[in-house]
């Protein structure tokens, strides 16, 4: 497809050859009066990777993606996009960025292609380059029927596709996605995450926060969870989840035999609500010894999830 | 860190903001051109043809020849005011344009320059359609009256960069209802548009000197009848001064209110 043209796949990068760091944050902090949005945190982030910030509302991952993106000020900390300082260069970064803000801002005075006509010429694309660009994007994101349609015509799902779009118009080395699929149905949001794929094998660099963890478990090459401004861990989905959880998660309903009879065998648990939750390397032999001592009742088995290691690291408490 | 009197990186792509607004302004022309159309025909025919009757002319000059020059000046500051107070303002809070646009490689700076030179070409876009109906009338005289259109510009610029500075302190777009009522329509009676300053008590007179339609009311007089004077070259300065000090603080403020 004529977008991804005059583009380097990480492929193509020679074996041997050290991968380039997109991002590079050392002890990055921000606060606004006394209150610390993102407490010195420290990540690289390499190029071609699928990067993913995962953590619960006020975790710090805005205001980390809007400091990333130059359009917020760090507090403290060093900070590099494509080797270059946020402070002293933004508008040499901001060339080669692609923003997906969390918050729907097309502009709603013009129409989908004059969304993406308008905002090419923001990054100086010569006006027949921009043309052909915008209506080679409306048909990656399927929206080449509503091209002439005003944006507030378009459905919730249109808009945050049409947002994407935007975020490639200038060809972008790395992508910012901040809840890309916020408030999606699943057809939707099945589309965005097969058009983010796309874009990473073609070798986009892709950094996302999202709250879906199935999301972040099917897109991410690398994640780190935030809790109050810190990252708490990063890995891969798989490793995060055989580290922090284990294999797979045995729920069995709460009676106070089962409870008892748990603490008699010394098996570790956790009760959620009216279920008990077991985490283990293999469910097979929990659930002989429950069915074996505990006369359980109801008793299911499953994978381990990375909306496990998540609970379990943030807590069940509500925020916000 | 920013003060407010700190000169602004305006880079020339401030440009592309400007032209954003220019396009959606001829997109929606027949919505646009009308209003100054009307204006200055109900201007002239209500106060011109109508009080005018009475007062036949004032300083030996025909009252609405006086008038004329002064509905321009109003324009002027009308357009680019309410440009730039609701209208920026519904850009940058409900639309998030200035969000979108500052992910690219605009600055906040470019984005409220943008918007400030178009708030200015707004101005000279009204007076450029009011123009020839004041010249059909035969109230205005050419060719010094051509000069209003450049004068515009400046003038336009001045009330933009006002109105941008309540537009970044603004809490709401509903407060932005004070400064309208209570700045610009008193200013649009009393800085000698429809009647001479020298009417007013010797300390209205000295508060009126210090308000900005004022001084564009006088220069405008000045290349309509014509009546040129010592004194216009002081005006000229003084709109000057004013335009630069408030279009730099607004740039300044906006930048503290947006860049957080």
């Amino acid at each position: 497809m004529g977008i991804f043209y005059g583009f380097l796949p990480y492929h193509w990068l020679r074996e041997g050859e050290p991968i380039p760091d997109i991002i590079e944050a050392v002890n990055l902090e921000k606060k606004f009066g006394d209150i610390i949005a993102v407490g010195n945190i420290s990540f690289i982030v390499k190029k071609g990777e699928v990067f993913g910030f995962l953590g619960p509302n006020g975790a710090g991952k805005t205001s980390t993606m809007k400091i990333i993106a130059c359009v917020s000020p760090r507090t403290s900390g060093t900070l590099r996009v494509f080797g270059m300082d946020p402070d002293i260069r933004p508008a040499e970064i901001k060339q080669r960025l692609g923003v997906v803000p969390q918050e729907t801002n097309l502009d709603p005075d013009f129409t989908c292609f004059g969304n993406l006509f308008t905002y090419a010429r923001y990054f100086d694309i010569p006006p027949d380059i921009a043309h052909q660009r915008a209506e080679e994007l409306l048909e990656f994101v399927q929206l080449q029927e509503k091209k002439e349609v005003t944006v507030e015509k378009l459905s919730g799902g249109m808009k945050r596709r049409l947002i994407l779009a935007r975020a490639l118009v200038n060809n972008p080395d790395l992508l910012i996605l901040d809840e890309p699929t916020i408030g999606l149905d699943p057809q939707a949001r099945h589309l965005i995450w097969e058009r983010l794929k796309l874009l990473q094998a073609r070798g986009n660099t892709i950094v996302l926060t999202t709250h879906y963890l199935e999301e972040a478990a099917r897109l991410c090459d690398r994640l780190v969870i935030m809790d109050n401004g810190k990252i708490l861990v990063e890995g891969s989905p798989a490793d995060l989840v055989r580290q922090y959880v284990g294999k797979e998660i045995v729920e069995v309903e709460k009676t106070t035999e089962v409870l008892s009879c748990l603490k008699g065998k010394n098996i570790p648990f956790e009760v959620i609500g009216d279920t008990i939750q077991i985490a283990t390397g293999s469910s097979r032999e929990v659930v002989r010894t429950l069915f074996d001592h505990c006369t359980p009742q109801k008793i299911m088995t499953r994978p381990a999830t990375l909306e496990d290691v998540f609970l379990k690291l943030t807590g069940r408490k509500l925020r916000e | 860190m920013y003060p407010f009197w700190s000169l602004p990186r305006v880079t020339r792509r401030a440009g592309k903001v400007w032209h954003r607004n220019l396009v959606v302004f001829f997109r929606t022309w027949k919505v646009n051109f009308f209003p100054p159309l009307i204006e200055a025909f109900l201007y002239l025919f209500a106060i011109g043809m109508g009080i005018g009757s009475y007062v036949k002319e004032i300083d030996g000059i025909p009252y609405v020849n006086f008038i004329a020059p002064a509905i321009l000046a109003i324009s002027v500051m009308n357009s680019a005011f309410f440009e730039c107070t609701y209208g920026s303002y519904v850009r940058m809070y409900y639309q998030k344009s200035f969000d979108a646009m500052i992910a690219t490689p605009l600055s906040i700076e470019d984005v409220i320059a943008g918007e400030l030179l178009w708030g200015a070409t707004r101005s000279l876009l009204y007076v450029i359609i009011m123009l020839p109906v004041f010249a059909a009338f035969g109230v205005i005289s050419f060719p010094l009256s051509l000069l209003a259109v450049p004068l515009a510009f400046l003038g336009g610029l001045m009330f933009a960069g006002i109105a941008m500075c309540f537009t970044a302190i603004t809490p709401s777009i509903d407060t932005l209802n004070y400064p309208s009522f209570l700045f610009i329509t008193p200013m649009a009676l009393f800085s000698g548009t429809f009647f001479p300053l020298t009417l007013l008590p010797t300390l209205l007179q000295y508060i009126a000197l210090i308000l900005p339609l004022t001084h564009l009311v006088a220069i405008m007089r000045m290349l309509t009848l014509p009546d040129l004077s010592g004194m216009g070259v002081l005006n000229l300065v003084y709109i000057i001064l004013v335009t630069a000090v408030f279009c730099i603080v607004s740039i300044n403020l906006m930048r503290r209110r947006l860049i957080v």
